[in-house]
């Protein structure tokens, strides 16, 4: 078959979810990747979730997206993060075991009918009048396509640095993908050049452990996916993280291997993470920090490597090793490969919608490490979302874009086409204004309607969800409506240790006290068999919602009145074709910069750095025209 | 410069945003006419809630509420306090036969500028928001009042006069301010990075600040604020003048100590022309303040209904003084009586004693600020510095010191100031950062509608600077 509805560029994260997406909406997918086998392979820590991260891959699977299955499925330790502080930024982090991810993955991609996995190389996009049309592959073979959705995360034109020496590459022992770059420049389109990096892999069983702080995950992990069974839960054995530090010893070492370092003798251009630094870069920027943290992430069951996180790096191999030596626990550890970075082409993300489509040629997408992020769930939240307008798109439905008010994926997706990016984009919380109400508990109250209307999420759980929204909404009002006599409760009250009511209380100000569980308070208080309680106090999920609801109304009410007032601006749209450059009151950077990212609302626009309100109220008058 | 501008960028922005997505449910009230020029200044409100708030600070023959559109009626505006502002007429007209097509008020008053924006602040008190520049032409277009070829006028005004307002926001008060506001917004960056840090990066090796240190962030934040804020009236008396009232007992030389001075000064702005009957107010300019000089008839009651209309303006011409000139004749000696009843009505602070006619007399008062000859000019120039004194002193007042002296600036730090209370709040309630956060960045947008706003990259930003993340 040479002919697709769609083509996904990669087999990452992004391209797993875009071709999942698309072919489950019943488009024919051809996956291209250069290596069959490699499709879901964990470049980097073999780990999924963290903060803001957890979040995205809720939301992922929300929509109907295959990331959180799997995670469950291969994790070996679960972890939620933040459980101290408010629900709005408790995370799921787990540990997977790399081979059983990639199987895993493979597995699900094979499961999906309409999915073809071509094992090649992408050299050529190919675009007539502005319009993807196929590509050609690196074997020469030509491929039609209606829309084409390129995830390359570090290959396109991949090069990776350990010490003053290079080899071409997008991840150890891969080859790099050459061409497409200079194929989608000969389009128009502008690249730029990123850096990341991976430390060092050890030997597990060359370690002493018995040296090391132990991590151990939760005592009753928490799945991130809403479809996974929970009685089986978790699928496989849970193990340990450790932790060690560097020390003054090794830094020294270290800082002998500065004169190779790639890093510091001019060699990498491209722009590194700051939230991701190399151990060099840390010594070197935080001088009066005499020790870091290493944590020691297992990458399998039955896998004897270890990922020395923490210890990022590009310096030469011999000195990488002569430090670990001298870094507790680690003193006969045996390096299996050494750290090493990677530069590869990026796309500034001015260049696509808020559909992930670019502005330039109609039915090409890009998604994850191409528009300069970085992380496996980013590229994930992206990879879905592109998934699902390339499918929207060929079946001419209505383009599909998530707002910063209801999803880290809208907010990830309008920083990325807003702001562009300077260095590879990480999501952290604070970049959500509306954080407490983006949460993980409430993922599938946000997103679940929508994975339902493209088909991604079955009638069962839909219908189960619409069921728990009935019974958050009746019970909301029962507990705000009943009230219970100081009689009838202080003695519960004053054991859990919160004051005792003088007067009669509803339930609804009781469990607002951070002392009540709701669960605990409906097992004291008498309600005379009523339905909706009895059914409340079986359905965990909908009495974690009325309770978050009801301790934090005020701070929650807050953020959707901001919303409120956002959305208006938000809600005036520009026209795709709008020309900026009429516009000539606009002030001159105003003007470039409307006309380089071409906003599609008001609100996108006014949060485009260099666009004065004066500029916004000119745009507002012409548009009325 | 540069990053003046974008500041200032960035300031209207926030203001914009606002103003647009609440454009059509805001009432906004402005001075119609210029500043400064003509003798009548008009002032205009539109927006839905017009009607309601003209009623709430105007009392005329009826409700404003219950008049035929198209009307215009005499009567007073009062403040909240239930005093007398001026007398005015109001203009009704009902959408969409208005300029902005939406409901409107026209107030015109014979009161100075000092006056009408007294009425302005006023209105604002009642939910009316200062409209921007060009903002009554553009709901005229949005309104479709207007056709195309006026719209594009509309866009050359709206660049135009932000322009102008950018030049006015380039004045040294405004300068000071902004630095002093750019110290406040530095803070807030510290205590939210080091909220944020806790919650994005808490599992990494740090040490993160207990939130009683960020309090006490917070609390000093706060003070500051309140430093500013209180400087609010004075930058009131820098901005529309400082008002002095002439009091004295008959015959004792209020009215040649007044001529001398009006002679004296160096220029005479304008002679206002009056809507009181027994007051006499001039305005003038010592050294580049502006003083408005009130001649009061006398301030004690009288039973003489004649006089009463009079005596009661004056006794609120002394009530509402920056400075009260208490004249004495020498030849009489200190009025005690006098003394007490300008004590009653305005407190102590404010009262320059002055001997007169020290032409006549070598006596000597004890507790005169000043002797002076308003004959023969003898200590007028020594009175003149006391009155500058008196009026720049009471906000400690020096080159250096920011003062907020526009209610935009000053509703603004007071909206940030309320946020950081608020914040406070959560923290004494042992809440998580998360929910303190809200409040923080509120009050940051608060600042913002001063100075630059603070987005997640300053915050960012500063993380990434000052604490070794990434393991």
């Amino acid at each position: 078959m040479n002919c697709f509805d769609v083509i996904v560029v990669g087999g990452g994260h992004a391209g797993i979810e875009a071709s999942s997406a698309a072919a489950k909406m019943g488009c024919s997918v051809g996956l291209v990747t250069l290596d069959k086998s490699a499709i879901g392979r964990m470049s980097c820590n073999p780990a999924i979730g963290g903060s803001a991260k957890g979040h995205l891959v809720h939301e992922i699977d929300a929509l109907g997206g295959v990331m959180g299955l799997i995670a469950d499925r291969t994790g070996i330790q679960f972890r939620i993060l933040n459980k101290s502080k408010g629900p709005a930024v408790w995370a799921g982090r787990c540990q997977s075991d790399r081979r059983l991810y990639l199987d895993e993955a493979e597995r699900v991609i094979s499961s999906i009918g309409n999915i073809k996995v071509v094992e090649d190389s992408v050299n050529e996009a190919v675009a007539e009048n502005n319009k993807i049309v196929g590509i050609v592959t690196g074997s020469g073979k030509q491929i039609m396509c209606k829309a084409l959705i390129v995830c390359a995360g570090t290959f396109l034109n991949g090069l990776m640095h350990t010490g003053l020496s290079s080899v071409e590459g997008g991840r150890f022992e891969e080859k790099p993908s050459i061409g497409l770059t200079d194929s989608l420049i000969k389009l128009g389109f502008v690249s730029g050049r990123f850096k990341t990096g991976t430390p060092p892999r050890l030997a597990k069983s060359s370690i002493d452990f018995s040296l090391l702080e132990e991590q151990p995950g939760d005592e009753f992990p928490e799945p991130f996916s809403l479809r996974t069974d929970k009685s089986q839960f978790p699928f496989l054995q849970q193990v340990s993280c450790h932790l060690t530090h560097t020390n003054s010893t090794a830094h020294k070492i270290l800082e002998t291997g500065f004169s190779r370092s790639p890093l510091f003798t001019g060699l990498i251009n491209g722009v590194g993470p700051r939230y991701c630094p190399s151990i060099e870069d840390k010594i070197v920027r935080f001088t009066d920090k005499i020790s870091h943290q290493l944590f020691l992430e297992p990458e399998g069951l039955d896998d004897d490597l270890i990922y020395l996180n923490g210890f990022s790096t590009s310096l030469p191999a011999d000195i990488q090793l002569e430090a670990i030596h001298k870094i507790k626990g680690l003193e006969n550890s045996e390096m299996i490969r050494p750290g090493y970075a990677v530069e590869y082409d990026y796309f500034p993300p001015y260049q696509v919608d808020l559909t992930l489509e670019t502005k330039l040629v109609e039915g090409l997408y890009f998604s994850g490490q191409v528009n300069g992020t970085s992380g496996y769930e980013e590229a994930a939240g992206q990879g879905i979302l592109a998934g699902i307008n390339a499918a929207l798109k060929i079946q001419k439905r209505k383009e599909f874009t998530l707002k910063r008010s209801e999803a880290y994926i809208g907010v990830l997706i309008d920083d990325l086409v807003g702001k562009s990016t300077n260095e590879p984009y990480r999501m952290f919380t604070s970049r959500a204004e509306h954080r407490l109400i983006l949460r993980q508990d409430n993922a599938d109250r946000r997103l679940l309607k929508y994975g339902y209307e493209f088909g991604l999420i079955n009638k069962s759980q839909f219908e189960e969800l619409r069921e728990r929204e009935i019974l958050i909404n009746l019970s909301k009002e029962l507990l705000t409506e009943t009230r219970v006599r100081p009689d009838a409760i202080n003695n519960y009250l004053e054991s859990i240790g919160t004051s005792v009511i003088d007067n009669s209380e509803t339930l609804e100000k009781i469990t607002r006290r951070p002392e009540i569980n709701l669960g605990k308070l409906l097992n004291e208080v008498d309600l005379k068999g009523n339905g909706t309680i009895q059914k409340l106090k079986q359905n965990n999920k909908a009495l974690e919602q009325v309770e978050i609801e009801f301790k934090y109304e005020g701070y929650i009410q807050r953020q959707y009145d901001m919303i409120e007032k956002v959305e208006k601006l938000e809600k005036m749209n520009i026209p795709l074709n709008f020309n900026f450059l009429n516009l000539k009151q606009i002030s001159a950077e105003g003007r470039e910069k409307l006309a380089k990212i071409k906003p599609r609302s008001i609100g996108q626009a006014s949060r485009i750095s260099g666009v004065s309100p004066s500029d916004i109220s000119i745009l507002l008058v012409y548009l009325k025209n | 410069m540069d990053t003046f501008v974008s500041k200032f960028t960035l300031i209207l922005l926030i203001f914009v945003i606002y103003a647009v997505f609440t454009s059509n449910e805001d009432t906004i009230v402005a001075l119609a006419t210029p500043p400064g020029e003509g003798a009548v200044s008009l002032i205009r409100i539109s927006g839905g809630r017009s009607f309601e708030i003209i009623d709430k600070v105007f009392i005329g023959g009826k409700k404003i509420s219950d008049c035929a559109p198209g009307t215009f009626h005499y009567g007073k505006i009062f403040n909240v306090a239930g005093e007398i502002l001026d007398d005015v007429i109001v203009l009704k007209f009902k959408s969409p036969n208005s300029y902005t097509g939406e409901d409107s008020i026209e107030i015109s008053t014979h009161g100075s500028q000092f006056i009408a924006k007294k009425i302005i602040e006023e209105i604002l008190l009642n939910d009316a928001r200062i409209a921007e520049p060009g903002e009554f032409t553009k709901r005229a277009f949005l309104n479709n009042k207007l056709d195309l070829a006026q719209a594009e006028a509309v866009a050359d005004i709206i660049s135009s006069r932000t322009d102008a307002s950018l030049r006015g926001a380039r004045n040294q008060l405004d300068g000071l301010l902004s630095k002093q506001v750019e110290t406040f917004r530095e803070m807030l960056i510290t205590v939210s990075s080091m909220i944020e840090l806790e919650l994005d990066f808490a599992e990494e090796d740090l040490t993160f600040m207990p939130l009683s240190d960020v309090d006490v962030k917070l609390k000093s934040i706060v003070e500051e604020i309140d430093k500013l804020l209180a400087t609010y009236s004075f930058g009131r008396v820098i901005r529309d003048g400082v008002n002095v009232a002439i009091v004295g007992k008959p015959n004792v030389g209020k009215s040649s100590l007044l001529n001398y001075i009006l002679k004296e000064s160096r220029a005479i702005v304008s002679e206002i022309p009056g809507t009181t009957r027994d007051v006499i107010r001039e305005e003038v300019s010592i050294d580049g303040l502006l003083f408005r000089l009130f001649d009061t008839a006398g301030i004690r009651l009288t039973e003489d209904s004649i006089e009463i209309e009079g005596v009661l303006r004056s006794r609120e011409a002394v009530k509402n003084a920056d400075i009260i000139l208490m004249v004495n004749d020498l030849l009489e000696g200190f009025s005690q009586e006098l003394y007490n009843e300008i004590i009653d009505l305005n407190g102590g602070e404010r009262v320059l004693v002055i001997a007169n006619k020290s032409d006549l007399s070598i006596e000597q008062m004890n507790n005169a600020d000043a002797a002076i000859s308003a004959k023969t000019g003898e200590g007028i120039g020594y009175l003149f510095a006391l009155i500058k004194d008196k009026a720049l002193g009471q906000a400690n007042f020096s080159e250096n010191t920011a003062v907020v002296s526009n209610i935009r600036h000053y509703n603004a730090l007071k909206k940030a100031k309320n946020c950081l209370l608020d914040a406070r709040k959560s923290i004494g309630s042992n809440i998580s950062g998360e929910f303190i956060s809200v409040d923080i960045r509120n009050a940051e947008l608060a600042l913002g509608e001063i100075i630059g706003k603070v987005t997640t990259d300053d915050i960012l930003n500063n993380i990434f600077s000052k604490f070794c993340i990434g393991k």
